[in-house]
């Protein structure tokens, strides 16, 4: 699994492809992981080339978003969730932690 | 088809449920859920069967009836009935939740039938999903 980040002034935008799951799920825990460590709290998923998650992807995105969150930090927000990802978001009612926007365009510039 | 118990494989029994479910006459939302509860069905008997990767195999078969797509997974592991699991509380706030119990509630979500039978050849999970 391929995962890009590029850090912007006030936030970073991490992007990857295909499908997340049990299997590669760690990979994107550690991209996530390295910009904490980094002290960059202020994050854009970007999953417009993502065609699946299962969830055990989403537990990374909301293990994610606590530390983010935490001390007002900053905030993980989701760019380009196909159809079907959002459908199966909205099943476990796990939607709501996260704010998600049309284009990366929009989602740096909310920070 | 007879995977091995490893998350490596969960991309290609997704590719087999899917193209079954396709045959089927399923729309790619609902293709897209089912091999969703697939995965976790075939996740949870690694983590809770097995108690973990490499320690057998999962067999996966599909079938297209008059009323849908059934999906059958076996395995040898750890007598685990996934249909007794509690439901998630997914009502909590954030720092609150927790990932226990969600692929569960995402298989029962998904499919019309959730049903588990516990033999002498092992753990026997079958879900239905019919057309609407």
């Amino acid at each position: 699994m391929d995962v890009v980040t590029t850090d912007y002034k006030r936030c970073s935008v991490i992007r990857t492809s295909g499908r997340i799951d049990s299997f590669n799920s760690p990979y994107l825990e550690q991209a996530f992981q390295q910009k904490a460590e980094e002290g960059r709290y202020r994050l854009v998923f970007d999953l417009s080339d993502v065609d699946f998650i299962s969830s055990r992807g989403w537990w990374v995105l909301i293990e994610t978003q606590k530390l983010c969150k935490r001390y007002n930090r900053g905030e993980l927000v989701l760019v380009g969730i196909s159809d079907e990802i959002r459908d199966s978001l909205r099943l476990v009612g796990l939607q709501k932690y996260f704010k998600m926007y049309d284009s990366v365009t929009d989602a740096v510039g909310s920070f | 088809m007879i995977y091995p118990a490893r998350y490596e494989n969960l991309s290609q029994v997704r590719d087999f449920v899917a193209e079954l479910a396709k045959q089927a006459g399923f729309v790619d939302k609902v293709i897209y859920r089912v091999i969703l509860a697939v995965d976790e069905a075939f996740t949870n008997i690694i983590d809770h069967a097995y108690g973990g990767e490499g320690l057998g195999d999962i067999e996966c078969t599909c079938q297209i009836t008059e009323e849908g797509l059934t999906v059958r997974l076996r395995d040898q592991g750890n007598r685990f009935d996934p249909t007794l699991v509690p439901e998630p509380e997914i009502k909590k706030s954030l720092h609150e939740v927790s990932p226990r119990g969600v692929g569960l509630f995402l298989m029962r979500q998904i499919m019309d039938e959730v049903s588990y039978e516990f033999t002498d050849k092992g753990n026997e999970l079958t879900m239905v999903k019919r057309f609407d």
